[in-house]
């Protein structure tokens, strides 16, 4: 079928037919940059990790296997053959529960004050604004003010936390609050207004339509924004070396006033020593904590996809 | 309606006609043209001089409206007259949209609507409110229409209410089996009259519908119409519609309200209430030239 000509349009134009697939090639080397250079590092730790130095290849596990269960039974430290992680996967898992604690009811709460009590306005702009610039501000700054706050106490000894894990989990919880507000204040923001008009509608007050029908509806959001940032939390470095993670212990933490030790410490702990061996401890160690990471972000979306409500 | 010419009102007519009186001046002869009390015999809501603002905009200017006890209040006119502002200001969702605020007096029992401290979560159980687009709950159909009437703490057999209420809403023989299932899994129709039977469930005094039909087919428009007319013996209902034929099948009483001229020359868009008569004589002998352009439809 031959297409009637017209003056008022260029008769073709190939330029405009090729930019499409063009513009999709490029997308797709920009992922591929993303996948590839994660599956480099990755495949590197993993070789790192499990070939021992450079004895053996990286993907000749069998040999090496072994040693990645005695990542989680050591404690002591003093010889690369009994090196491993068990204080720091303990004080990991207990700086997660504490953090989540703080900051989830925290960063909830402040998220549905703002985004069903305050009405818009200057008061709800600037508070808005400084969550959000608190959002970037780097970890370490966190960390010092961990320092000082729960720490020392500035000073106060009878307030001070000193290197509790309560200090280690308040620090972390300041760190995730922002980040854990805006995903809740996202996701109320997902929830129709139709909704809240309905429940207002027969005589419900803002928290009853908060309570049964806002929250409910806005839980995968908020589940996934908290794991996600509580994830990243727990990856953290800087601000738990800052309120004094120890850097190497021999004991496991039995209540959160004990001292602890965190993954992340310990990695960069071993990667510090100079012994060969110890580099493959450490990388041993980094791929413990990418198994929790990549656990926590599952159930994230195994927790979205089973809360998801539907919307017809 | 019988009497004719006592429930008219003059709305054209503008409100400081009459000077004020000054407490020298000697009784008037005469008491003043408007308010007139005797309008519609025992209104459930009654308004006078009422004005609301959208941030600086005039959406209403001097709206006088008496609602009827236990009838049927059409509400028509052309798009952004604001017929749906007035609806909401009967049960104060317009408390609801940031910058709103209204001026005169509402009168609903005894209670000053205008007045910003009075309880609007008790009186929305008391006027409840159907919305345009239907908008169940994300649950149950039972729970649909237990949530308000628990969250308002009805002491009664709730099971008994949800069977009444999915009755009065003509729901019930569609429904009865399975009131488990999700309120979003019905038709728009269902849906409709689902949100109607929650509506019911808190068992208000006044049902403000904004146009409940616009999503429906003519079958569930029916039903819901039908529901309407049995609905009036227990309620009130006000109703906005576009739809001429349903204002005039199913309502005792029909404002129309316009957009102020006077207004649109200054650029703004603010509405005020045309007429305000028996509905058989609004569509029959209209008094108000631009009532009658509208509903031969020759403008809006
Ligand atoms: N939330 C709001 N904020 C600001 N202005 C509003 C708001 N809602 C309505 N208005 C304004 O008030 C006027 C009346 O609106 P309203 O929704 O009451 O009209 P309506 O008669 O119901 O129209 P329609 O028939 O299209 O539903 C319009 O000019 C509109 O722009
Ligand atoms: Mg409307």
């Amino acid at each position: 079928m031959s297409v009637v000509e017209s003056d008022n349009y260029e008769p073709e134009r190939r330029a405009r037919r090729l930019a499409g697939p063009l513009f999709g090639a490029a997308c797709l080397l920009a992922t591929l940059t993303g996948v590839v250079v994660l599956s480099v590092v990755l495949g590197a730790v993993a070789a790192a990790a499990l070939g021992h130095g450079s004895q053996h290849p990286w993907y000749a596990i069998g040999p090496n296997a072994w040693k990645l269960g005695r990542f989680l039974v050591s404690l002591t430290q003093k010889f690369s053959e009994d090196a491993g992680f068990r204080a720091g996967v303990y004080g990991s898992l207990w700086l997660l529960a504490l953090t989540v604690l703080f900051a989830v009811p925290t960063g909830v709460g402040a998220a549905v004050f703002l985004e069903e009590f305050t009405p818009p306005g200057r008061l709800r702009r600037a508070i808005q604004m400084n969550i959000a610039n608190l959002a970037g501000v780097p970890s370490i700054v966190y960390g010092i003010l961990g320092l000082a706050l729960f720490v020392r106490a500035f000073g106060f000894e009878s307030f001070a936390l000193g290197r509790s894990l309560w200090a280690g989990a308040l620090t972390l919880a300041l760190l995730v609050l922002p980040v854990i507000v805006l995903a809740t204040q996202e996701a109320l923001r997902s929830v129709p207004s139709s909704l809240r008009h309905a429940a207002l509608a027969l005589g419900a007050s803002r928290w009853e339509t908060v309570r049964d029908h806002v929250l409910p509806m806005a839980v995968p959001g908020i589940l996934t924004g908290t794991i996600l940032a509580v994830s990243r939390a727990i990856g953290e470095t800087a601000p738990v070396l800052m309120v004094g993670a120890a850097g190497s212990i021999d004991w496991i933490p039995n209540g959160p006033g004990d001292r602890y030790t965190a993954l992340p410490v310990e990695i960069y702990n071993y990667a510090k020593e100079p012994g060969v061996e110890f580099q493959s401890v450490a990388a041993g160690g980094i791929l413990l904590l990418l198994v929790i990471l990549l656990t926590m972000n599952s159930i994230a979306i195994v927790i979205r996809n089973k809360y998801r409500v539907p919307t017809r | 309606m019988t009497t004719r010419s006592p429930l008219r009102i003059e709305p054209t007519t503008p409100p400081d006609e009459s000077p004020p009186m000054r407490p020298s001046d000697p009784l008037p002869a005469l008491p003043p043209p408007k308010p007139d009390p005797a309008t519609v015999p025992d209104p459930v809501i009654s308004a006078r001089s009422l004005c609301v603002w959208y941030g600086s905009s005039m959406a209403l200017k001097n709206v006088d409206i008496d609602i009827p006890r236990h009838k049927i209040t059409a509400l028509i006119g052309p798009s952004g007259c604001g017929k749906s502002t007035l609806l909401r200001c009967f049960n104060r969702m317009n408390d609801l949209i940031p910058g709103a605020r209204m001026e005169g007096t509402i009168k609903f029992e005894g209670i000053e609507l205008a007045d910003p401290s009075i309880d609007a979560v008790a009186l929305r159980r008391r006027v409840g409110m159907v919305f345009q687009k239907p908008n169940p709950f994300p649950k149950s159909i039972y729970q649909n229409v237990a949530w308000g009437a628990r969250i308002n703490g009805y002491k009664g057999d709730m099971d008994e209410l949800v069977e009444k209420s999915l009755r009065r809403a003509a729901l019930w023989e569609e429904v009865r089996g399975k009131l488990h299932k999700s309120g979003l899994d019905l038709s728009g129709g269902q849906q409709q009259r689902l949100c109607i039977a929650r509506t019911l469930a808190v068992e208000p005094e006044i049902i403000l519908m904004d146009e409940p039909c616009s999503a429906l087919d003519p079958i569930a428009t029916a039903k819901v119409e039908d529901l309407m007319d049995e609905l009036k013996e227990d309620y009130t209902i006000v109703i906005v519609t576009h739809n001429m034929q349903q204002a005039r099948r199913t309502s005792d009483m029909t404002a129309c309200l316009m957009l102020d001229e006077a207004a649109v020359q200054g650029g703004h868009r603010t509405g005020v209430i045309a007429e305000f008569s028996p509905t058989e004589k609004l569509f029959t002998n209209p008094s108000d030239p631009r009532t009658e352009a509208y509903i031969t439809g020759r403008i809006g």
